[in-house]
């Protein structure tokens, strides 16, 4: 069996296989500020609430909030989790959703999560079949506590070699998108192995939280013996940064393809590479040198957790000193909803993990993303660079 | 079910974000999200949708953020049905329990903008009424339309009234 028929075997009580549509028994169900658009759906419903300890909220996408109708949002949200006895509310001081769902707990092993945010494949580094669903869906889990599935088929995707200097979890998985494509593994399940199987879960996470730019229903590290749709191996011995170009997250190249092109921003940070082993990698680059003056640097650490481990390591005085602007953690500078817009015709490079046209703000913007290490060597030159030159 | 309008057609990857910008992501009210639907790839959007009820494109439409306001504005602002050659799952997802017609087509490549075209869900085709050439398409399965015929999974549950899915 592969790890997806095993977990939802196990969710729905009879033995399945891919292709075989199931109705599955939710462990943990996760929504942020939509959770706003969840109450009012499921108001409409009108049902009770079946599953209130299953239920997590978590304040990320727009906080503090940045105008009043989400300030209203928010209270409806505030409101309706008190008078509901929801215990699992993390309002905007914890962090990114996805982020305080591992620190907490919330995300285990073997567990079924649904989450209302299609980069909830990221507890997929602790071997959860965890997927993003709608707001609409997930009304309709809160009411029953179960959701219809169908079995993924799994892609094997073996990951070897030696990691060269400079190059990271994210680069591996943006060359992986690179081949697969950005609908690649569309509805499948993703094993990863290999040297990614070892890695630490910072790096994990990274990955699994990409798995979705190419489709991916959930991801895994290393797994069963199960019956495989197709196996993909790559060897990362010789790859250098990688970085994705406008507009759309398969469209990566090699570092030396694009270095020297002028930016306006440079974002650390999101559900993507927002954690304490990114903000180290960037500190250390950075000290001693400052953020070129052409460039805006924001730094999100990805929770209140993270943010306070690089107070006491030292990190956020690097990051202040040479020139960046360190951020609460959140998610709206990525979605362009909130905190460091781009205005026309200006180019950003980001660790986060879309480069769509018009994300993080103009239409006529462009998004270039990479590894926090090339965010930061590019931020200090004013233009895509190879950290490979800071190494 | 049979729906017959013209259609508008774009490429592939049309994601949800320059289906339903992020910027607007704290609307819930379902007639102001139609209000800015696929603004950021197509500003005549909501001109073209009085006279053609049917999008059509190319492969992973609907990549990207899981936001079900992607499915809603395009129901709200008058569409029918979104033919592509493939769809994202998180979005085709999002369109079944929103009540909105979604179907897959290999050859959607033949339909081109302006056509006029009739689909009939039960027979399974597609008929360009310009050209007459019928284009077949695999069925969804038998209890995704009963979602989309009851208008969508609230309807549905609703119409089911009981504690289950």
């Amino acid at each position: 069996m592969t790890l997806a028929e095993e977990i939802l075997s196990e969710k729905s009580g009879m033995k399945v296989e891919a292709g075989d549509i199931v109705e599955a028994t939710v462990d943990k169900a996760m929504s942020h500020d939509n959770a706003a658009l969840v109450i009012k759906k499921f108001e409409e419903i009108g049902l009770p609430l079946k599953i209130p300890e299953k239920i997590v909220i978590i304040l990320d996408h727009r906080v503090p909030a940045n105008t009043i109708k989400t300030a209203e949002n928010h209270k409806i949200i505030r409101e309706f989790v008190k008078k509901n006895g929801i215990k699992n509310f993390y309002d905007i001081n914890h962090g990114i959703c996805h982020q305080v769902m591992i620190e907490k707990g919330h995300a285990q092993e073997g567990m079924l999560i649904v989450g209302t945010d299609s980069h909830t494949t990221s507890y997929g580094a602790l071997n959860a079949f965890s997927t993003g669903i709608g707001a609409t869906e997930m009304a309709s889990v809160w009411a029953t506590g179960k959701i219809w599935l169908k079995v993924p088929k799994t892609y094997r995707i073996e990951v070897n070699g030696n990691l060269p200097e400079m190059v990271f979890a994210k680069d591996i998985i943006l060359h992986i998108i690179g081949h697969l494509k950005s609908d690649g593994a569309n509805y499948k399940a993703c094993e990863f192995h290999g040297i990614v199987k070892k890695m630490s879960l910072a790096d994990k996470i990274t990955i699994a939280n990409m798995s979705m730019e190419m489709g991916a229903k959930t991801a895994f590290f290393g797994g069963g013996d199960g019956i495989y749709e197709k196996n993909f191996e790559f060897d990362i011995s010789e790859l250098s940064p990688q970085i994705a170009c406008p507009h759309t997250v398969d469209n990566v190249k090699n570092i030396e393809d694009v270095e020297g092109k002028e930016i306006n921003q440079a974002v650390l940070g999101s559900c993507t590479n927002g954690r304490i082993e990114d903000l180290r990698v960037s500190a250390k680059i950075l000290k001693g040198r400052k953020v070129k003056k052409s460039v805006r640097f924001l730094i999100f650490p990805a929770s209140m957790k993270i943010y306070r481990q690089a107070l006491e390591e030292g990190l956020i005085k690097i990051f202040v000193d040479s020139g960046g602007v360190v951020m609460n953690p959140g998610c709206g500078c990525c979605l362009g909803a909130h905190e460091g817009i781009l205005a026309e015709n200006e180019i950003a490079i980001t660790s986060t993990n879309r480069n769509f046209r018009g994300r993080m703000g103009s239409k006529n913007s462009e998004i270039y993303l990479a590894s926090p290490a090339t965010v930061t060597a590019s931020a200090i030159e004013g233009k895509i660079a190879d950290p490979r030159k800071f190494s | 079910m049979k729906i017959k309008s013209r259609v508008i057609k774009y490429g592939d990857d049309i994601n949800t974000d320059v289906i339903f910008p992020g910027r607007y992501l704290e609307i819930i009210d379902p007639n102001e999200m139609a209000e800015h639907a696929m603004e950021d790839i197509d500003t005549h959007f909501l001109e073209k949708v009085k006279n053609a009820k049917i999008i059509v494109a190319g492969k992973n439409f609907g990549c990207g953020s899981s936001r079900e306001q992607a499915a809603t504005c395009l129901k709200y602002a008058g569409m029918s049905a979104v033919i592509a050659k493939s769809f994202a799952r998180i979005f085709f997802r999002n369109a079944v329990n929103q009540g909105l017609l979604v179907i897959e087509c290999k050859n959607a490549d033949k339909i081109e903008e302006g056509n006029e075209i009739e689909i009939d869900t039960e027979e399974g085709e597609i008929k360009i009424l310009d050209s007459g050439e019928i284009l077949k398409v695999k069925p969804l399965p038998h209890f995704l339309t009963k979602i989309i015929d009851a208008g969508g999974l609230m309807e549905f549950i609703k119409m089911r009234g009981e504690n289950e899915i």
